[in-house]
């Protein structure tokens, strides 16, 4: 299974380390292509930080004007953190750790890591680095299942 | 509901959520030898219907039996292979 991983809000960090460590449970082979901000999942500071907004997202109980104030990320992202705490729900990095010791293999586009500074010793360690798009277009060519998240 | 078979190991993921359920799975069946049954104990409710998915999707693995108690869910899953 290859997926794409290029969102890095606190919601959309989980259905790609959800689906990629229950696909290794399969049995599958899955190698996950963190690109943009998606990097910022495999980033080891900043994954245990990552932020929800309610601008943009209807669904949520607050109205974009409100949810525009400042400071309202911090409140929106609290709210969802203790939801997922209540609920026993795994925290990103124990889901990227977890679908480490299971083999996935997550890679770190080089690209978007020059674009945003970042450095190979920012990620978590297991983590691969110095890969491109043809490295994901060689991988999705290659899998059963092919997802951009 | 009575379960008429030997059970090698039990699993307690009471109170974790997806994807947990179905993981902690996956290792434990891995720690069996073939033939051996794993009791899983969980509260998820999509737990039924994610191991009857995974047991159905993954090789060496066989979902004996579910049993939808009030508050527990057990599941029965034989290492085949």
């Amino acid at each position: 299974m290859a997926l794409i991983a290029t969102k890095g809000t606190l919601d959309m960090a989980y259905p790609p380390l959800i689906l990629a460590s229950t696909a290794a449970a399969f049995g599958y082979e899955v190698t996950v292509f963190h690109t943009f901000w998606g990097l910022d999942i495999l980033h080891e500071e900043h994954s245990a930080d990552l932020k929800l907004s309610s601008v943009g997202n209807p669904n949520m109980p607050v109205p974009n004007v409100v949810g525009a104030l400042p400071g309202m990320d911090r409140v929106t992202t609290r709210m969802m953190e203790r939801r997922i705490d209540d609920n026993d729900t795994a925290t990103v990095g124990e889901l990227v750790e977890t679908a480490l010791e299971m083999g996935v293999e997550f890679q770190a586009c080089q690209m978007t890591i020059d674009l945003l500074d970042y450095d190979e010793d920012d990620f978590f360690d297991g983590v691969t680095t110095g890969v491109g798009a043809a490295t994901a277009v060689q991988d999705m060519a290659e899998a059963d299942i092919q997802l951009l998240v | 509901m009575s379960v008429e078979f030997d059970i090698a190991e039990t699993l307690d993921v009471k109170g974790a959520s997806c994807p947990m359920p179905v993981i902690e799975t996956k290792a434990a069946t891995d720690g069996l030898v073939e033939g051996e049954v794993l009791e899983v104990l969980a509260t998820d409710p999509g737990s039924v219907s994610d191991i009857d998915g995974w047991a159905a999707g993954t090789d060496g693995v066989k979902l004996l039996e579910q049993v939808e108690g009030e508050d527990v869910y057990q599941h029965y899953v034989r290492r085949t292979e």
